[in-house]
């Protein structure tokens, strides 16, 4: 089991049962669990909505949508059944804390979900697991069975006459299921490719129906908005940024780690005293703020609250929330071609500037890497990005693109001293050299 | 949907609200390019060809998915968007084989044309492209992926458009791969329209692959000569030593009710005409008994001789004429006319695959009640009973699946089997095998909920099989009648079966079903005999018994289905006009190379009653086109053919117009001229448009929209008997009829000598075999 790490300036909410062994259902009672969900059966669906909407909770899966809103955008009226989707196909690098989630706090994933289902009138929700959490599923059936057992699942929820069901599902190992409309085909048992929008989930979604599509950090936080009560929430983070949120730091700092804070916390602390600072006392080189696709930020860029407007406004995102810290023994180059080889693999093929631009950024920064580059390639790569960047059918071209146009704007030298058969400066005993295949 | 007007590089436009703006655009002339949008297929929005910038949007759209609304902007060429498509079209160039030069589709690529546009002459890729070798799925698909550029256009035609699915896509990434639904095989209706939507060559055909370059082809637009859809299909043609050759079918320009669609037949089964078993001598039974090469004037000769002998000793009761379900409306006009005028009998019949006959009778004195296949294509509710389009019918399939699919309409299916199309139908209704006859009655009960569905359709085309004939015809017309708003199609076989019932192959029935006792009928014709003569059976049945002197057979093999001792023949004299010594020509005294239906010219009719040019596209040395094989024979005969085919002005030759100096443009006056002085614009009696004017005059219901047919246009035929006609024996024995039963890859006895056809019957046995051992 992972380690979990803890800091005084963490406020625990999503994490506040982690190592409390709430995958017990009496436990998750004993620690408040279920009582959100009594909570809106009392107050009704417009009154749930109008408290996230109030929370200013933003969608933690990378695009930081306003949830409350998503929910608002469900027609009231369907004839086709509505649906709650939970996307927990976590597969962006740098990104870890939906696993503690299904780990530590199963249930209050599956409240979230009844919530969302009694705030848009849907009776089922479906619980989608990456295809590499499938030891996770275990737990979650185990969860999702005792709920049955309870009576908060089923026909007749806490015997209130609404009925809610969960079904629990995992991907078969593609990162593209992650995005909302793939992982939709792949739940109705498709190749894992997106649909055209519009129209979008919310009206056109699972089997047709309306679909609330959320992540499920921003599921399992749900609960904890209408505990506290939406101002409450609110007030813990910076304005349009409610509340806190599952930093997953990782790379060269003392103490990595899955850390609860609130929003706009700033990076260089964040780095620096929640996360113990950089490994061995050696430099700062780089930080990828928001998982692998997000734009990588120079330390002169780092003073910056951790909320998704001002990590916008200094260039890059906030994304699923995975801070990547890099020390100045790190090769970019290296770091570049590890990134973009995952988005190639990762590609789902469905459309050119993708499938192919992916393809041949690996390509050409794998040969690059090993000292076979040339003048043009700098440029070439460059020019390669830019034209995938926005052309793309989903987003994971241009998850791939931006990253590298950062990498090759903001360390075109460490680029040029790879050049003309200069090995890798990085290069160190014991760490294979990637070479031509 | 409300008009809505948006502006297109400061052009106003104006379309439907909710219009693709691909579509909008194409429709005003504004071309936007596009590798996976195909019109009726579903979007894709996959190869980003057709990105424009919409006003007030930040990213470029795609055309293929932006539906237009009120007062948008949108700009389709600029340099930000030609960028975007250079920097597209390089991205698939980076890992494409550029094997132009040797590629079936270099030429007519698209990925050539828009690098042709969009320029992506410089590489910015040093490194290895990625191979795949070419893979075979079928005796007519092969596929190459290093050519594929992953438009998916294949697989949707295959599923959406065919219903058939069998393609797919494997891996991901750049790794993506086209693959069949048999592992490295293709089990599948094998209608290569996979083929023909690629954009590229990476679906090529077994039969086309690697056989010419596109431009060294011409195109002539013809219709197909298998099944009696009567598809539009364009030959593409090249010169050889003795003649000209047809190296690819398809329908590029989508003419014709078919659209780009063709079945497997037509797209591949042209390559009967190349058959090293063709004809091409005329072949003499010498004294010795044997068939041996002879002169056409000699075999004429021969032949002329023998009919004149036989009609002037014997009479003309003493001949049999047997005509063809594939040569052309005027041919068998003719040939009806030529029997009955000069060989003064009514001794005619053709193999009869469908009871045209009593649909006609049970239609009689009604009118406009027969189908198009434009208005089935566009019905709102369609009953299908009997018959299995998919295998029988293949356009008709297509249609009626891309009407359900598109235009949700309602198919109702009633059968005594499951066929294909029940996937598309609302309701379908099992019959017992012999319910066809009384369907009337279990329509009229409307207990069931099939019964009462149709009952609610306000109109209704009703389509019926072979299954039906004679009386059941009769049912089944007289019920839709009654029901009311209803118009009929009957599905026969072969490409103009129809057309030899219309044009009067009966021995009792003159063309257009006029009973050959009606006082007055076809009165020009000169000393035509009375009485009915006898159908083909009887023929054969009085050549057996010795009692025929002569039998003429043109483009028709009844020895092959009728149960006859060969040698009781030898007292009959049997002229065959036919492409191949078929069973039947191997009995022949005197057998004439016939010209195919795509090596001549006319008309022909499907079997809902429209009717197409038919246009000379492949030429063979030594064959003739049977209208001008029976011309001779008459002329050999010493008959005026002037009498038969009315060209030019009575033993002289026509006029074109040189005779006044007829200007371009005055053809209208011509026309007048041309008929004050009695003139036919014609100037050879081999010309079959020559006998079109006396069809038209002459056959009820052949009245024809010329200038939409000579534009290559589908024009429907009236089905218009007399009222209260009776027919004198077509009628009395529905036993006459024998379906031919085709299946997508048997096309009678002319499908027998197609290779391509043989394989592809034998690559299904094959996947049928595994399937059934799986
Ligand atoms: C390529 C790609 C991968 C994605 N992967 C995930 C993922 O693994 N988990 C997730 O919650 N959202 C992922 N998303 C975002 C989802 O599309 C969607 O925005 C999100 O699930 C919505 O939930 P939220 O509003 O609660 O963030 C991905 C998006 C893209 C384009
Ligand atoms: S950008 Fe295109 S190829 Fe890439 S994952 Fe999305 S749809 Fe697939
Ligand atoms: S030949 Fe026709 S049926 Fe076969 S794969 Fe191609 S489109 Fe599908
Ligand atoms: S084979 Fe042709 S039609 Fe099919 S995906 Fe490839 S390029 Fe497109
Ligand atoms: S034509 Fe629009 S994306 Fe392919």
């Amino acid at each position: 089991m992972p380690r979990l790490v803890s800091h005084p300036d963490e406020i625990k909410l999503v994490s506040r049962r982690f190592g409390m062994g709430a995958t017990n259902i009496d436990r998750y009672l004993e620690l408040g669990g279920y009582e959100a969900v009594k909570k809106c059966l009392a107050q009704g669906p417009e009154w749930i909505v109008e408290e996230m909407k109030a929370s200013g909770l933003r969608g933690r899966g990378g695009a930081g949508f306003s949830a409350g809103m998503k929910w608002s955008f469900v027609p009231k009226q369907s004839a086709k059944p509505k649906y709650i989707l939970v996307n927990g196909d976590e597969s962006e690098p740098g990104t870890c804390k939906d696993h503690l989630i299904f780990l530590h706090d199963p249930h209050a994933v599956i409240e979230g979900t009844i919530i969302a289902g009694l705030a848009v009138g849907a009776k089922m929700g479906f619980i989608y697991l990456r295809g590499e959490y499938r030891y996770l599923l275990e737990i979650m059936e185990r969860a999702v069975a005792d709920a049955y057992d309870r009576g908060y699942l089923g026909k007749n929820i806490f015997g209130s006459g609404n009925e809610f069901q969960i079904i629990t599902q995992t991907g078969a190992g593609a990162y593209e299921v992650g995005e909302e409309s793939a992982l939709m085909e792949s739940l109705e048992g498709k190749r894992g490719v997106p649909r055209i929008k519009p129209p979008f989930p919310a009206v056109v979604g699972l089997y047709g129906g309306p679909t609330v599509i959320n992540n499920a950090e921003t599921i399992a936080t749900v609960p904890q908005v209408i505990t506290m009560g939406a101002q409450a929430y609110a007030a813990l983070g910076t304005p349009r940024n409610g509340g806190t949120r599952l930093f997953c730091i990782s790379g060269h700092v003392e103490r990595p780690g899955v850390y609860e804070l609130p929003m706009g916390y700033n990076l260089k602390k964040m780095i620096y005293e929640v996360a113990g600072g950089i490994r061995g006392g050696r430099k700062l080189k780089a930080v990828v703020p928001g998982g692998s696709s997000t734009p990588v930020l120079l330390p002169e860029e780092i003073d910056i609250g951790m909320d998704f407007d001002q990590v916008g406004k200094a260039g890059s995102m906030l994304g699923s929330g995975g801070v990547v810290v890099i020390d100045d023994q790190t090769c970019i180059v290296e770091f570049a071609l590890r990134t973009i080889s995952f988005y190639a693999h990762e590609s789902c093929g469905w459309c050119i500037p993708c499938r192919e631009g992916t393809d041949w950024l690996k390509k050409s920064l794998t040969r690059f890497h090993a000292g076979f580059g040339t003048d043009a390639d700098i440029g070439n790569m460059q020019y390669l990005a830019e034209n995938m960047l926005g052309r793309t059918f989903c987003p994971l071209g241009d998850a791939a693109a931006m990253p590298t146009i950062a990498f090759l704007k903001k360390f075109r030298k460490e680029f040029e001293d790879h050049l003309n058969g200069t090995p890798c400066p990085f290069a160190r005993e014991g760490v294979p050299q990637l070479t031509v295949v | 949907m409300p008009d809505v007007t948006f502006t297109v590089d400061g052009k106003k436009l104006t379309a439907p609200a909710g219009t693709l703006l691909i579509d909008a655009c194409r429709k005003a002339g504004i071309e936007i390019p596009a590798f996976c949008y195909y019109p009726g297929l579903s979007l894709q929005a996959a190869c980003r060809m057709c990105v424009v910038r919409q006003e007030k949007v930040p990213k470029l759209q795609t055309a293929c998915t932006t539906t237009v609304a009120e007062g948008q902007v949108f700009i389709t060429e600029s340099p930000e968007i030609a960028q975007a498509r250079k920097a597209t079209i390089e991205l698939l160039l980076g890992n494409h084989p550029l094997d132009c030069p040797v590629c079936d589709a270099g030429g007519e690529c698209e990925l050539q044309d828009m690098t042709f546009k969009y320029g992506a002459g410089e590489s910015h890729y040093v490194e290895v492209k990625h191979h795949r070798d070419e893979q075979q799925w079928s005796p007519a698909v092969f596929y190459d992926r290093p050519r594929c550029i992953l438009c998916y256009r294949c697989i949707r035609m295959c599923g959406e458009g065919m219903d058939v699915w069998a393609l797919g896509i494997h891996n991901r990434g750049a790794n993506s791969v086209i693959v069949p639904n048999d592992h490295q095989q293709l089990d599948c209706e094998q209608c290569g329209m996979c083929i023909d939507v690629c954009p590229v060559g990476a679906l090529t055909s077994g039969s086309y692959r690697y056989k010419t370059r596109p431009w060294e082809m011409s195109h002539v637009s013809t219709v197909c000569t298998h099944c009696a859809d009567g598809c539009k299909v364009t030959l593409g043609v090249r010169s050889t030593n003795d003649g000209a050759e047809i190296v690819r079918a398809d329908n590029r320009d989508k003419s014709g009710i078919n659209n780009d669609f063709l079945c497997a037949k037509g797209r591949f089964g042209f390559d009967f005409v190349e058959s090293p078993d063709r004809l091409t001598q005329p072949l003499v039974r010498n004294a010795a008994g044997k068939l041996e090469p002879a002169t056409w004037e000699h075999a004429l000769r021969v032949a002329a001789a023998k009919l004149k002998e036989i009609r002037d000793a014997r009479g003309g009761a003493a001949i049999g004429v047997i005509g063809s379900d594939r040569t052309t409306n005027e041919e068998n006009y003719l040939l009806q006319k030529f029997a009955r005028t000069v060989l003064q009998t009514n001794n005619i019949d053709h193999e009869r695959t469908t009871d045209y006959a009593a649909f006609a009778h049970a239609l009689a004195g009604t009118a406009g009640k027969t189908a198009s296949l434009r208005d089935i294509s566009s019905a709102c509710a369609i009953l299908l009973v009997g018959g299995n389009p998919t295998e029988e019918h293949p356009l008709l399939a297509w249609l009626l699946r891309t009407n359900v699919r598109l235009n949700r309409a309602r198919l109702y299916i009633a059968n005594s089997k499951p066929i294909k199309l029940d996937r598309q139908a609302k309701a379908t209704q099992e019959l017992p095998p012999d319910g066809f006859k009384s369907l009337a009655a279990f329509l009229d009960q409307g207990t069931s909920d099939f019964s009462k569905s149709l009952q609610a359709e306000e109109s209704l085309v009703v389509l019926f099989g072979e299954e039906f004939r004679g009386e059941a015809v009769e049912n089944l017309v007289a019920w839709g009648l009654k029901r009311g708003n209803v118009r009929f199609a009957y599905l026969g076989d072969h490409s103009n079966s129809r057309g030899a019932a219309d044009m009067g192959l009966f021995p009792d029935l003159l063309p257009g079903y006029v009973p050959i006792e009606a006082p007055g009928a076809f009165a020009e014709y000169p000393n035509r005999p009375a009485a009915p003569g006898k159908t083909l059976p009887q023929m054969l049945e009085a050549a057996s018994n010795g009692e025929l002197g002569a039998l003429l057979v043109v483009g028709a093999n009844p020895v092959s289905r009728a149960k006859l001792d060969h040698a009781a023949l030898k007292n009959t004299f049997i002229i065959v006009q036919d492409l191949f010594l078929t069973e039947t020509a191997a009995l022949a005294d005197v057998v004439l190379p016939a010209a195919s239906l795509y090596e001549k010219s006319g008309t022909v009719t499907n079997t809902y009653g429209d009717i197409q040019m038919v246009r000379k596209a492949a030429d063979r040395a030594g064959v003739k086109p049977d209208f001008e094989i029976l011309v001779r024979l008459a002329g050999a005969m010493g008959v005026d053919v002037s009498t038969l085919v009315p060209f030019g002005k009575r033993g002289t030759t026509g006029d074109l117009g040189q005779s006044r100096g007829a200007q371009a443009g005055e053809a209208d006056r011509h026309a007048v001229w041309l008929e004050a002085n009695n003139l036919e614009p014609k100037l050879s009696p081999f010309d079959p448009l020559a006998l079109l004017d006396e069809i038209e005059r002459l056959v009820p219901g052949y009245t024809l929209d010329r200038i939409n047919l000579f534009a290559g246009n589908d024009v429907h035929t009236k089905l218009e008997a007399t009222p209260g006609f009776v027919p004198v024996q077509a009628l009395s024995n529905p036993d006459l009829i024998v379906p031919a039963h085709d299946t997508l890859f048997t096309s009678g006895t002319l499908g027998q000598y197609s290779t391509a056809l043989k394989q592809l019957t034998q690559h299904q046995a094959k996947e049928l075999a595994e399937t059934a051992a799986d």
